[in-house]
């Protein structure tokens, strides 16, 4: 290199373009990780065929596709904007990731728009596999696509709040098991495959106050049964938005 | 007119907890110059360094970064500085390219992504991800990442530490090629001879607060003394000897004929020696001068006890 070659001439990209390489490259890194592959993509997969062509869970009236194909959107959107999320983000602040790029021109509000559009992103890409994979299972939907996009935007809103929360705040490792724990537990007891009424009256309840229950249960509603907008839900999910992204905005430590 | 210095600081002070770990410490960095901070482990070099690029908030005094305040001004400051951690700051899947390319278009005018991979050997890399990368690859990534945006100034925390002895000379070109074209540089060492090479000025610290100051050449003149040594027939008269030299030289002769003088050895302590020599028949050999290395100055500034 010639002399010259580093003479000052600093500046920040605009806005824009730093957003979307910064949501660009997260995105790559994301599906370049063969475990959040295997979460995110081949878990859901895996599910909506086999429990639409093996009779193994009870899925109560109706075709088992019908039933099954909103809980594991639902379960998509979890296991993206708070699993994922949370082990990709923990292993961003234990490698010093963040505390990088903190001293970029990115401002941090944009890197964490920039997580948002990349968990987005890779939303729709499962979400446009999923129903592929639906459809050719003979999936039949109803219901307004308004209250559809709604559901899932204040899903994806309380998962991304629960999910920063635990990544600001617990060691990386301690996230990466949580995480992979919580996926489990909720995968089973909140109406993703097993129909919350299999449970006991006073347990389904409380069960169907968790995220991924509003959220499967709402997308059923609609989908399945092509309800209104179901009001009820979208309360549920508001609420624990408003707490995981409050409790997440407070905690978040960036080293 | 002197320009503004690139880093002003001013009655630092950063406690955690009860300790502090910088105490009080003024800092000027001159704009254009490479400015080594040496000290011991735990001295407060690198929360120094950290709070400079907005890292840390100072509990008091004041800290200027390019007229800027580190924390309120950040948004201002961070396309204008460059930084190197002392570890990590990459993701652990990316490649070394990918990585230096994505920073790159952070930036308005960004260095030629290739030429830098290039000029810093980071083509070896190849497909490899950033978590195999050997400690050297880490560290020159780490140091193209700081430079890629066009700094103006450029804040290295242990750029060479882990790095062997060809990889050190390339990251030493670099920060003198960096200052020839008119960027500052800010560096942290433990190695006394990369502060020796690059330095126009090092600062020492301990305890939190600057000890020493100044050029390599005005450390090791001032405090330590140098000695100069020669051979020449035993049993020389040293009162003779030490009239002609300055007042606090000192004369010995080791062993026979091996004589040790030591003092502010100038060129004309060395001149005055050989000429009292010629006017008394004497052919010194094997004369040497040993003047004192930066590591014997930092030595005797900072103990010799071990620390954490």
């Amino acid at each position: 290199m010639s002399a010259g070659t580093y003479t000052p001439k600093p500046g920040a990209a605009p806005l824009t373009r730093m957003i979307a390489a910064q949501a660009a490259f997260e995105t790559k890194m994301l599906l370049r990780n063969g475990e959040q592959l295997l979460l995110t993509v081949i878990i859901p997969s895996l599910l909506l065929v086999l429990f639409s062509t093996v009779d193994i869970v009870d899925t109560g009236e109706g075709r088992a596709v019908d039933f099954l194909t909103p809980g594991v959107l639902a379960l998509a959107v979890m296991s993206t904007a708070f699993t994922g999320q949370a082990i990709a983000t923990g292993f961003e602040r234990r490698y010093g990731v963040l505390k990088r790029l903190g001293a970029s021109p990115v401002p941090r509000w944009a890197l964490m728009a920039a997580k948002t559009l990349s968990v987005l992103v890779t939303e729709v890409l499962q979400i446009a596999l999923l129903t592929a994979i639906a459809f050719a299972l003979g999936w039949s939907p109803h219901g307004d696509p308004v209250s559809v996009l709604l559901l899932l935007v204040l899903g994806t809103a309380a998962f991304s709040g629960l999910g920063l929360l635990m990544a600001g705040t617990l060691k990386a490792e301690v996230t990466l098991a949580a995480a992979n724990l919580v996926f489990l537990l909720l995968l089973v007891g909140g109406g993703v495959i097993v129909p919350l009424d299999k449970f006991p009256g006073g347990v389904a309840s409380a069960l169907g106050l968790l995220p991924i229950s509003a959220l499967s249960d709402g997308l059923r509603d609609v989908l399945q049964h092509g309800a209104g907008m179901p009001w009820g839900n979208l309360g549920i999910l508001a609420l624990w938005a408003v707490l995981g992204l409050g409790a997440a905005a407070r905690t978040f430590r960036w080293e | 007119m002197l320009s503004e210095p690139a880093v002003r600081i001013r009655g630092l002070v950063k406690r955690y907890g009860p300790k502090a770990a910088v105490d009080g410490l003024d800092l000027d960095v001159v704009t254009g110059s490479v400015t080594s901070v040496l000290g011991p482990n735990g001295a407060g070099k690198t929360t120094t360094i950290e709070t400079c690029e907005g890292y840390r908030r100072a509990d008091a005094g004041t800290v200027r970064v390019l007229g800027l305040d580190p924390v309120a001004d950040a948004a201002r400051l961070r396309p204008r500085i460059g930084v190197m951690l002392q570890s990590g700051g990459v993701y652990s899947g990316a490649r070394a390219d990918e990585m230096l390319r994505h920073m790159a278009r952070l930036h308005a005018h960004p260095l030629d992504v290739d030429a830098l991979i290039e000029r810093l050997g980071l083509g070896s890399c190849g497909r490899t991800t950033y978590r195999r990368l050997s400690g050297g690859q880490q560290q020159r990534l780490a140091l193209a990442m700081a430079v890629v945006g066009r700094p103006e100034l450029v804040f290295l925390d242990e750029p060479t530490a882990g790095l062997d002895p060809q990889a050190r000379r390339a990251t030493w070109d670099l920060v003198r090629e960096l200052r020839e074209d008119g960027v500052t540089t800010v560096l942290t060492t433990h190695f006394m001879d990369e502060a020796e090479e690059l330095s126009d000025d090092v600062a020492i610290i301990d305890g939190g607060r600057v000890i020493a100051r100044g050029s390599t050449e005005e450390l090791c003149r001032g405090g330590a003394e140098n000695t100069l040594s020669f051979t020449g027939r035993p049993g020389l008269d040293l009162g003779s000897l030490l009239k002609a030299l300055p007042d606090g030289s000192a004369a010995a002769e080791l062993t026979p004929g091996a004589y040790r003088i030591t003092g502010e050895v100038d060129p004309q302590l060395l001149a005055t020696v050989t000429s009292w020599c010629a006017q008394h028949g004497v052919l010194p050999h094997g004369i040497s001068v040993e003047r004192h290395t930066l590591e014997d100055v930092f030595l005797e500034l900072t103990g010799k006890e071990l620390r954490a």
